[in-house]
């Protein structure tokens, strides 16, 4: 019954309204909403932020360091910051090696994670099938699973397959809690999205594959992000079952950072270039994804 | 409840507004009645709920003061004006029970616990939610959770105004009738002054006394429901009120007669020649078949059969031009139409000309 | 939704199933196996039946162990969702240094977690670290490596530090989900500041701080490599928590009968605490229904 006007539609342009009356009353004081209070609250996450950094600053200082001045007087900021223990393990293969390793086996579990979860995801989602909900919550359930209970027996399935030592095993392992987090996170993207999407484009001749790529992903790209996300964090802040399945070869750069023990003390500088190295690939992907990251949150789902 | 007047109010969003175009709400200046209904109806983003949050106290106005009754309360909190409002989605507090939920008002207001019993035990019996008065509010349909934000506004002795923000948007189609027909019934029997906002013309005007016609920023009609669709007051109001809206038709007026397209078409009243761009509107109701004398000559575009009647979409020449035709009679191939003169109404510069005495 | 019986569907959850089943059934069963059986080297074992459960269950090392865990738990959650939910609400809901905010507070939470050690391991040094040293130069007494109180604050602010922010970004996004119509019908019912967070806020967060509560106490609960890289359980055994307790007895003493019975007897405890924290947070306020 309603007819509105839209620019394309309406026969007659409406002519904007006519001038104001000359006479305008004097403007209005905006009074402040604020109480005093309210105005205040900024000082809560304000403290809460330094409180957050300062540990982080005060490694970052070290790393800028010489090992004589972390022990020698204290003082608040390098005075003469170099970046000679950043060169240690920029030229060091033992050093670098690790991030290498550590990025290869989260890139790994990340994509592993993400493309079995995405069709379980579905079928959570869309259909009921025998044992369905005992299935979700069994998995849920190796998401409370302590990784030390699992050490060992990881230890000695992977030793038994000849895989110790290697990325693919890490990233299989890590699959144990990244596998239904990401299964749980997709399956909450996807029941938002409604069912007759599906429905249409079966009509329209989709197949399942074509449809699910072209146009069911891209519809829960914001869920697909949100779960790489989280697949790529919790991989990359596990360390016992990483060190545990790794010697040399594939030994996460966390693990290597032991190694700065040596014979003339604790190489602190070093040390404290390595932690702020392994803080950086985690800040710049918080930044890519901090868009996406409420709106995972926000489904409740983590 | 009291009177609401609006003293030359204008708001932009801006800090410091330059031109016309900085001002969501252009100047308006209105008495709205003690005890009245009224629905602000127009398109999205015509001001319409710029205003409402004006009235409520959501928003201050940047120019202008808002006066309840006799007391200016421009600068006052939406807290102590004493309104009450109905939103878009319905708001009630899941965690409370329906009558808990019509009590918090009341009690954050310090009222004696005897005074809260019995004023919810009445609103309960005014909206009918006696069966669930001891539910919690969360497991409710839409409507009655839209009941349950009304009687919150209700159950207060001390309220001034109750605003409604397209309260029916999330309601059920069947409920829809049923619920608005109730607030008019609340509305007959209580007398308390209402402010309805919508963009549905249907519910505008079956709901309220007055209608407030808004278009961009600016309220360009107010009237009765009969008084919008016989004489609408500036063009925009004749294409949005009716279904479909006014044909509007450049022209050339002078004295009892206008010229459309090289066809003389019979003016009811005497007009004084117009200055600037001159228009006539004429509701397609008003349209009728017939090639007799000063009939006009248009095309077809197509027919919609309603069931009722039937509506003629075509054009004479290139403006566009519909006619409500009854059933039964065939349309010929290029037929001809008369208006009825006593129902054209002449605009210039979109806005209505009044005819000589 | 309404969906479909249809079980073809289970041929897409197959590969989720069988990952998971290779990284948690196998090493399940391999616990069960040790849990039940003896051995005395070479590869040859007894079955011991029910002997290991009844001695970890019996072991006071054990007990102390899980009531040292509990009292963690316990103490964090006690700290961290208050503070979250305080922060959550104290920040701007819109604006140009929300995103910042959420950048930096997520910060912790995408740290290594021996690095988190290694950051409060230095921190709290009183030859090199800011922390320590500045409550040596005020001369508040101060050790971790020696002091069991000094062990636990350290222990504790460490967790709070780390993982506080998950709690606030969980509670933020409940928040910024509630509509501004909220707001506004509180402020036309005259809500007081407490009823606005009784009466909407809170049961918007509900669902939320749900997960909030459960993820922390899981995690707490399982804690290993951050108080173990900050204080190796000590001094003496005071930070010995169940996770470092169980690997100490596995890896360190190689006791893999009671380290095995011990695994499943603690993955029990954190399953059945979980179910109680879920059904005990997920009834309350429900529909009396």
């Amino acid at each position: 019954m309603t007819s509105s006007p839209s620019a394309g539609t309406a026969p007659h342009g409406f002519p904007a309204a006519d001038a104001l009356a000359p006479s305008r009353p004097q403007a209005n004081v905006r009074r402040d909403g604020a109480t005093g209070l309210a105005r205040l609250s900024f000082l809560i996450p304000t403290i809460y932020i330094i409180f957050l950094l300062l540990p982080i600053y005060w490694l970052g200082t070290m790393s800028l360091k010489t090992n004589q001045e972390i022990l020698g007087a204290f003082t608040l900021w390098p005075t003469n910051p170099t970046l000679a223990n950043y060169r240690v393990i920029f030229t060091d293969p033992s050093w670098y090696n690790g991030y290498i390793n550590s990025i290869i086996y989260v890139a790994l579990n990340t994509v592993i994670s993400v493309s079995v979860a995405l069709p379980a995801a579905y079928a959570f989602s869309r259909y009921r099938f025998l044992g369905d909900k005992h299935l979700f919550f069994w998995l849920l359930t190796n998401r409370m699973a302590p990784p030390a209970v699992f050490a060992l027996p990881f230890f000695q399935l992977y030793s038994s397959f000849g895989l110790i030592d290697t990325h693919i095993a890490v990233a299989i392992a890590h699959c144990l809690f990244n596998v239904p987090l990401a299964v749980w996170i997709l399956e909450g993207f996807m029941s938002g999205v409604p069912k007759e999407i599906d429905e249409t484009a079966y009509i329209d001749g989709y197949s399942f594959p074509r449809f699910f790529v072209k146009i069911f992903m891209p519809l829960i790209a914001s869920g697909i992000g949100v779960a790489a996300f989280f697949c790529f964090m919790f991989s990359w802040v596990e360390l016992l079952i990483a060190r545990t399945l790794t010697t040399t070869a594939a030994k996460p750069i966390a693990a290597t950072m032991t190694r700065t023990v040596s014979a003339s003390g604790m190489d602190w500088g070093v040390l404290a270039a390595a932690g702020i190295l392994t803080i950086i690939p985690g800040a710049l992907v918080i930044w890519f994804v901090r868009n996406y990251i409420a709106k995972g949150f926000a489904l409740g789902r983590v | 409840m009291s009177r609401i007047t609006l003293d030359h109010i204008a708001h932009s969003y801006l800090p410091s507004p330059k031109t016309e175009a900085d001002f969501a709400l252009k100047e308006v200046h209105q008495v709205w009645e003690d005890g009245s209904a009224y629905a602000l109806l127009g398109p999205s983003g015509c001001g319409k709920t710029t205003l409402l949050n004006i009235i409520s106290g959501l928003i201050t106005p940047s120019h202008g003061r808002v006066v309840f009754g006799e007391r200016d309360v421009t600068l006052l909190p939406t807290e102590a004006r004493n309104i009450a409002q109905v939103f878009q989605f319905p708001v009630i507090y899941d965690t409370m029970t329906v009558a808990e939920n019509l009590a918090f008002p009341l009690k954050n207001r310090k009222v004696p616990q005897a005074e809260i019993d019995r004023r919810v035990a009445e609103t309960i019996e005014m909206l009918g939610l006696g069966p669930m008065a001891r539910r919690k509010a969360r497991g409710l349909t839409a409507d009655q959770k839209q009941k349950i934000s009304l009687g919150r506004g209700l159950v207060r002795s001390d309220v001034n105004a109750i605003l409604f923000d397209e309260p029916l948007t999330v309601i059920d189609p069947h409920m829809k009738w049923q619920l608005r027909s109730q607030l008019k019934q609340l509305h007959r029997r209580y007398g308390f002054t209402m402010v309805y906002v919508t963009h549905d013309q249907t519910e505008a005007l079956t709901f309220a006394d007055k209608v407030v016609v808004m278009y961009a920023g600016e309220v360009v009609q107010v009237g009765t429901p009969a008084e919008l669709f016989e004489r609408p007051k500036h063009t925009f109001v004749g294409y949005f009120i009716g279904s479909p809206g006014m044909n509007v038709l450049p022209a050339e007026v002078a004295g009892d007669r206008a010229v459309v397209g090289g066809h003389a078409v019979a003016l009811g009243q005497h007009y004084r020649p117009q200055p600037g761009r001159t228009e006539i509107g004429v509701r397609p109701e008003f349209v009728r078949l017939d090639d007799g004398a000063g009939s006009l000559p248009i095309s077809v575009r197509s027919v919609e059969d309603i069931g009722r009647y039937r509506i003629l979409r075509g054009a004479i020449g290139p403006h566009e031009l519909n006619a409500v035709l009854p059933e039964g009679r065939a349309i010929p191939a290029s037929p001809r139409v008369v208006f009825d003169p006593a129902r054209v109404n002449v605009y210039r510069d979109a806005h209505l000309v009044e005819a000589e005495a | 939704m309404e969906k479909t019986w249809n079980n073809k569907a289970w041929f897409m959850v197959l590969p989720v199933l069988l990952l998971v089943a290779f990284s948690a059934v196998i090493p399940l069963m391999t616990v069960v196996n040790y849990s039940v059986q003896d051995t005395f080297g070479n590869n040859e074992f007894f079955w011991a039946g029910t002997e290991w459960f009844e001695e970890v269950l019996a072991s006071e090392r054990f007990h102390d162990a899980l009531f040292r865990n509990l009292a963690f738990s316990l103490i964090i959650l006690a700290i961290e969702v208050p503070l979250g939910i305080a922060i959550a609400l104290a920040m701007p809901r819109s604006g140009f240094w929300v995103p910042v905010c959420l950048v930096l507070m997520a910060l912790p939470l995408l740290i290594p977690w021996n690095v988190v050690g290694t950051i409060w391991q230095v921190f709290g040094r009183a030859d090199i670290g800011l922390l320590g040293h500045t409550l040596a130069y005020l001369g508040i007494p101060y050790n971790y490596t020696q002091d069991p109180v000094a062990a636990w604050i350290t222990v504790i602010v460490m967790d709070v530090w780390h993982w506080t922010s998950l709690v606030v970004l969980l509670c933020y996004a409940g928040l910024v989900s509630i509509p501004e119509a909220y707001y506004q019908a509180a402020k036309i019912d005259g809500a007081s500041r407490w009823s606005v967070f009784r009466y909407i806020q809170l049961p918007k967060m509900h669902r939320v701080l749900l997960i909030a509560v459960l993820l922390r106490f899981m995690d707490s609960f399982m804690i290993y490599t951050e108080p173990f890289v900050v204080t190796g359980g000590g001094p003496g055994n005071s930070t010995t928590f169940l996770s470092i307790d169980l690997v100490k007895m596995a890896i360190g003493q190689f006791d893999l009968g009671p380290a095995a019975a011990m695994s499943i007897v603690y993955f029990l405890i954190v399953l059945a605490l979980s179910w109680v924290f879920y059904t005990v947070m997920t009834n309350y306020g429900q529909d009396e229904r």
